[in-house]
Formats: C-alpha cells, sequence, structure tokens
C-alpha cells in the first residue's frame, strides 16, 4: 500500500531514509564493477590469475557473510568450498557436463552440508566455534581422502572435462571464457548478497553479532537466523569450489585444505570484513602480492608475504590505505567522493 | 567509520593493483623458453630445490646456446597445489609462449597440467614426479625420472634372494606409495615370499609412530619403506624411537627413505639400510664425480636423484633442440625425445619410444660411511629397467 502514503511521511521517516541511503549505490561500486568487466578487453592475457581472484573473491565474500554479518569466525570454511568442487568434478565426470547446471547442483548440495554443520556452531562461543568449524574441515578432508575410489584421494580427480557453458560458450585456452564466467557467477551473487545484507533479515544478524542476549530480548531468534546464514555462506562457498573445478577441470585434496580456509581469512584481514567488498578487494590483493612477490623469489616469496602482512596489521589497514590515498584526495573531492 | 568512505579508499588500492597487472611482458624471437615449474615452498620444497639447482647447473654448464637459439629458463614456485599448477603451466604456454613444459614435483601435480600438453602439443618433460601412469594422461609426456614399480623390482628381488619370508609393506598413501606397495607384494609373493601386512601413511603430516607400532607387534622379517622425497630423515628418527632398529626387523626400502640430501645427517642408524634406487651420489663414473663435484660447488648441497631428474631432463630438451635445428615445433620435439639415449651421470640411460618413460639401471645399494660422509654404496646392478607395469600392458 505505498501508494497511499503521502511523500512527505516517507521522506520524515529517518530510520528508513538513513538504512535505504546506507544500501544505496555509490559511485565507487560502478566503478569497481566496471573495471572488473573492463578488464575482460584490457588485459587478455592475465584471465587465468583474474579467474583465480574472482574465485577466491567470491569464496572469501561467502566466508565475510558468516564472519562480517554473523561474528561467527570459522577456521574450516574450505569444507564446503571442497564440497562443492568435488561435487562439480564428479557431476561432470558422470554426466551432467553442463557447467552451470553443475554449479546449481554443487551449491546446493554445500549448502546441506552447511546445514547439518550450522547446528554444531550454534552452542559455545568463538573459540569453541573456531574449533568445531576447523574439525569438520579436517573430518571432510579425511573422508575425502579416504573415498579415493571415488575422490581419486591424493592424486585427484582426473577426467574433468566440462562442455560449453549453457550449451553456447567452450573453455578456451587463454581462460578468457573462465574468466567471463566466473566474473559473471561472482557478480551475480555479489548482488544477491548485497540485497540479502541489506534487507531486514541482515540487519537482524548485524543486532546479533553486536549483542546476542539483547537480539533475542527484542524479538530475534539467533539460531534459526544463524543456520539460514551459514547454510547461505556454505552455497556460496561451495559455488566457488565447482567454479574452481570446472575452470582447471580437476580436483584434487587441496581444496579441502587447512590452508585454503587459511587463506580465505588472510583475504578478510587484509580487504576487511562486514562491508561485502572486503573479500573482493582482499583477493585481488593478495593474488597479485603472491603472483607478484612468487615471480620475483620463487624460493623466498613466502617471507615477504608474512612480513607485508605483519606490516599491514601492526600499521592497521585503515592507516596505510588513508596515507596512500591522501595525494589523491584533490583529485577524488573533484569526481565526488568525499574526504578520505 | 562508515562503510562508505572505507569504500572509496579500497578502491583506491583495488585500481592501483589493476595497473600492476598491466604490465605484462612481451616476447621475444630467438628465444626458446622453458617453463620449469617446482614447489619450491612447501613440504615438497627440497625438490624444487634439488630440481631447480640441477637444471640452472646444466645451462651454466653447456652454455644457454643450442642450435643457434638462446635458452631462456623460467621457474615459478607452484607452492605443490594442483590447481596452481595448471594455472601456471597455462599462463607459461598462452603468455610467455614456453615451447617446453618442465619439473612436475608430486605427482597430482602433473596430473593437472597433463590435459594442456595434450591441448596445445607442447612436451612436458617430468623431472620428478614418479607413479607409473603419469605419462598415459598426455601423449606429449615425457620422463627423466623414474616409476616407482621400476625401482622396487630391485629391492623386492634382493629381499626374497636374502632370506626374507615375511615381510610388511608401509607406504605413502598416493599414487606412487601405491605402486610400490603393489609392485613389491607381487614380486615378493612371486619369489615365494609373504606380504604379511600392508600400512598406509598419510601424505600431509605423516605421523609414523602408530603405524611402527603395527610393524613391531607382527614382527615380520623385514619392512618394506616408502616415503616422498624429503620425508626419510623423519621416518629414520621414528624408526630408532620405536626401538625398531634393534629388534631385529630389517629395514629395506626405495632409495627416497636414504635420500643423498638427508642420509648424512641421519647418522649411525641408517649404516646397512639396503635400498634400491635408480641413482646415488656415490655412483661410480667419471660423469658422476664430475657432476657432484660441479652440483656440490654450484648449490652448496649434494645432488640427489630429484637433482638427476632435473639435470637428465635439461639434457633431453637440448639434445632435442638439436636434432630438430632448433625448431620448437612440440611434435617435431617430442619426436626427437623419443628413442633418444645417453650416458647420464646415473648411468645408461634412455627413452621407451613407445611409453615414453625412462628406461635405466637400478642399483641395489648399502649405507656406508665414505669418507666421513654416509652414502649409499651401490652392489648390485639391475641393467635396463623399464617401467613392469606399462611393460605388461
Amino acid at each position: 500500500m505505498l501508494t497511499s502514503v503521502p511523500p512527505e511521511t516517507r521522506e520524515t521517516s529517518a530510520p528508513a531514509a538513513f538504512l535505504n541511503a546506507k544500501a544505496a549505490w555509490r559511485w565507487p561500486e560502478y566503478l569497481f564493477w566496471l573495471s572488473a568487466f573492463a578488464l575482460i578487453l584490457l588485459l587478455p592475457n592475465r584471465h587465468l590469475l583474474m579467474n583465480e581472484i574472482a574465485i577466491l573473491g567470491l569464496f572469501a565474500l561467502s566466508l565475510d557473510l558468516i564472519l562480517g554479518y554473523a561474528g561467527i569466525v570459522s577456521l574450516g570454511h574450505a569444507a564446503f568450498f571442497g564440497v562443492g568442487a568435488y561435487a562439480a568434478g564428479l557431476l561432470t565426470k558422470y554426466g551432467v557436463t553442463e557447467p552451470v547446471t553443475g554449479l546449481l547442483i554443487s551449491g546446493a548440495l554445500a549448502g546441506a552440508a552447511g546445514f547439518l554443520a550450522s547446528f554444531m556452531i550454534l552452542r559455545g562461543t568463538d573459540l569453541t566455534r573456531l574449533m568445531v568449524t576447523l574439525g569438520v574441515a579436517l573430518i571432510f578432508h579425511e573422508i575425502a581422502n579416504r573415498l579415493d575410489w571415488i575422490t581419486g584421494g591424493t592424486d585427484g580427480l582426473l577426467g574433468v572435462a566440462p562442455s560449453a557453458i549453457l550449451g553456447r560458450f567452450e573453455f578456451d585456452f587463454t581462460g578468457r571464457t573462465a574468466y567471463v564466467y566466473s566474473l559473471s557467477v561472482t557478480f551475480l551473487l555479489f548482488l544477491a548478497a548485497r540485497r540479502i545484507v541489506n534487507s531486514p533479515f541482515g540487519l537482524s544478524l548485524k543486532a546479533l553479532k553486536d549483542n546476542r542476549l539483547r537480539a533475542a530480548t527484542i524479538g530475534i531468534a539467533p539460531n534459526r537466523r544463524l543456520i539460514a546464514i551459514y547454510t547461505l555462506a556454505a552455497v556460496y562457498a561451495g559455488m566457488a569450489g565447482a567454479l574452481l573445478t570446472q575452470t582447471t577441470q580437476f580436483v584434487s585434496l587441496e581444496v579441502l585444505d587447512f590452508s585454503r580456509s587459511a587463506d580465505a581469512l588472510l583475504v578478510l584481514v587484509i580487504g576487511g570484513s562486514g562491508y561485502l567488498y572486503g573479500g573482493l578487494i582482499g583477493a585481488i590483493a593478495f593474488k597479485l602480492m603472491k603472483d607478484t612477490l612468487s615471480a620475483m623469489t620463487p624460493a623466498y616469496w613466502i617471507f615477504w608475504m608474512g612480513f607485508i602482512l605483519v606490516i599491514l596489521v601492526l600499521i592497521g589497514r585503515d592507516r596505510l590505505v588513508a596515507g596512500i590515498a591522501r595525494p589523491f584526495a584533490p583529485l577524488l573531492r573533484l569526481i565526488g567522493g568525499r574526504r578520505p | 567509520m562508515t562503510s562508505r568512505f572505507a569504500f572509496s579508499r579500497r578502491a583506491a588500492i583495488a585500481l592501483g593493483g589493476a595497473l600492476v597487472l598491466a604490465g605484462s611482458p612481451a616476447l621475444a624471437q630467438e628465444t626458446v623458453k622453458i617453463g620449469l615449474i617446482l614447489p619450491m615452498t612447501g613440504p615438497s620444497a627440497s625438490t624444487g630445490r634439488q630440481v631447480e639447482a640441477a637444471a640452472k647447473l646444466y645451462i651454466a654448464e653447456k652454455g644457454a646456446t643450442v642450435a643457434g637459439k638462446k635458452i631462456e629458463l623460467i621457474v615459478k614456485d607452484d607452492t605443490g597445489t594442483p590447481d596452481v599448477t595448471r594455472r601456471i603451466a597455462q599462463e607459461l604456454l598462452v603468455n610467455d609462449k614456453v615451447s617446453v613444459l618442465a619439473g612436475f614435483g608430486l605427482t597430482p601435480l602433473a596430473f593437472a597440467a597433463a590435459p594442456l600438453a595434450t591441448q596445445s602439443k607442447t612436451p612436458m618433460v617430468v623431472m620428478a614426479a614418479a607413479t607409473s601412469s603419469i605419462t598415459e594422461q598426455s601423449p606429449y609426456i615425457v620422463r627423466t625420472s623414474f616409476t616407482l614399480p621400476q625401482v622396487t623390482i630391485g629391492i623386492a628381488d634382493w629381499a626374497s634372494k636374502n632370506g626374507v619370508k615375511k615381510a610388511m609393506s608401509l607406504v605413502t598413501d598416493y599414487g606412487p606409495g601405491i605402486d610400490a606397495e603393489k609392485t613389491f607384494k607381487e614380486r615378493l609373493t612371486a619369489a615365494g615370499g609373504e606380504v604379511i601386512g600392508e600400512v598406509r601413511v598419510p601424505l600431509r603430516n605423516p605421523d609414523f609412530a602408530p603405524f611402527l607400532q603395527r610393524v613391531s607387534d607382527a614382527k615380520p622379517d623385514a619392512l618394506f619403506v616408502f616415503v616422498p622425497s624429503g620425508f626419510g630423515s623423519q621416518f629414520m628418527k621414528q624408526f630408532v624411537e620405536r626401538g625398531l632398529d634393534k629388534s631385529g626387523v630389517r629395514l629395506i626400502a626405495t632409495g627416497d627413505v636414504t635420500d643423498d640430501d638427508q642420509v648424512d645427517s641421519m647418522g649411525d642408524v641408517a649404516l646397512g639400510t639396503v635400498t634400491s634406487h635408480h641413482y646415488s651420489a656415490n655412483h661410480n663414473s667419471p660423469e658422476n664425480k664430475a657432476f657432484v663435484a660441479a652440483f656440490t660447488k654450484a648449490a652448496n648441497m649434494r645432488p640427489n636423484f630429484m637433482a638427476m631428474g632435473g639435470w637428465d631432463g635439461m639434457n633431453l630438451i637440448y639434445e632435442a633442440l638439436k636434432k630438430t635445428n632448433g625448431s620448437t615445433d612440440g611434435t617435431a620435439l617430442l619426436e626427437a625425445m623419443k628413442g633418444m639415449s645417453w650416458t647420464s651421470p646415473r648411468g645408461p640411460i634412455s627413452i621407451d619410444p613407445k611409453t615414453r618413460d625412462i628406461v635405466q639401471n637400478v642399483y641395489v645399494r648399502k649405507v656406508e660411511r665414505v669418507d666421513g660422509q654416509l652414502y649409499n654404496v651401490e652392489f648390485s646392478t639391475f641393467e635396463a629397467v623399464a617401467d613392469p607395469v606399462k611393460a605388461a600392458k
């Protein structure tokens, strides 16, 4: 019944206006996605790396959904990434070669795994949860290792050959199709996530994160919401895993590795959590650092990676970024941005 | 802090990052590029170090020009993760236009890159990974390392001739380990022996203690062991800690356990261990003496069988280029590689034209002290052994 409300009344509803303003699209967001898609044409020879960035970005975004919005610290998010990756691999191998179908089914399967696992994270505080998520990931890793007649065990799953996307776009050798595919999926899932976190459901999650007891007293049921967001994050992680399988045409136990969960957390440390772009920006910074450093010193790049991370944490991300952005402040003002 | 301000700042870094991406390399004309993909970090880093050192030494010794073309080696770290191996291989092919892919430290890493070799018709020289089935994954794969069944034959035959009736096997649970376990059982059973227990240890974070307890309880005549390169000393330490060295269980293994890289630091416990393998730094030939001296000087470590795979892999690429007169056509290079034979520091070797796998001598060796250092001293030779799994097909 929106039509019956006079315009003035709507404008004077301050909380709604505040929330709407917060949810509105801003120019840097347009710029971000435009550049991401422009890179399809601008950087034809780095599509493979950008494909990896898009997938890691989506994976970190899924972790951000539970970490940044629901306050669940997870060290085992790779469990769902792995379920999606293996599901996509096995589906492709045994008949469902169309990638989009495979992606949706893999996401659903990972979601089912996330739904079951979510009951374990309802209890306990941060540290207990951390251990539970870690344990779940270890269990999945071991299951995949033991079931080597299905998964190929440590040697990996061979013979994953997806057909053309929607029957039209073949995966090509330069990785262009792969990047366009991964970026489009990431973008669509990002749009959905953005809608969700700005919805009343998303706001109630934030309330839960800030103070669970107080949120419960104003009538927000914590458990149902945590289960829902955890399941959703698992779907996202599973789809990221499926993208990796389909674009690399190979799955191995590394998709379930602890270091994959840890990487996602690192990405959020770099990019910041709780505003959705943290995972994406963090993934860009993380992969570029890794790629540049390992090209310079193949044997010692991990040292420099660690060094940069320590600096980042010691100085603080925001101060560092403000320092970098300061010389560009007049320019940013000119094109309508606020003072950094 | 509102998310709005934070976002513009972060967008600035992201854009900066995109600019870094834009600086991509151009390609040169009269250069032959070799993409060497190795695990330089992570648990298999020792493999990467050895192969890289050997490949660089080869270029330093033989010169960087062959058949009028300049050789450029591009070394990349894949951290031992298959999806990274694949991405790097693909980038090397697309961006750097490499003529040959080489390296591949572990079986899954070689598996992940194999389809690319087929699609791009680029020879892929496997210098390390040792599962028998790798060469079957692409008609463009050529191997200069070894296969586990190939080297296991030596120790299995030696064991059955030296009074081992009841044996147990302990292998790492992945492709090459399972290959070794199967071959050992087949050969020993065929010679009238018996394998009374088979134990598999996970590849990641191996803790041998609980498995060794089972061995100690079963009291076999001998324990046959395979572990990947780099895990030998860890195994040896736990073998001694469990008191198995004094229990009368004889330790026999493939050469990975008494890896040249580590055997000297294992100490006296390693003395007398009988293993079979295709290379020992102690191998007595003028080629090997020169190789070991040069390698030790250049890399400040003892070369092991991984270094040998790298050295021969480079030799294979050089010789193939000479044969094609510098043509880098993938199929021509591959044809040139098939059937090639030469005397390597490890002994006479050749590439089987049918399977594209290496045919080489397998030596039975015993750990002894030579000039104050521990070495695997060869005492018996099986000549020109081909991979038995593929030979049986």
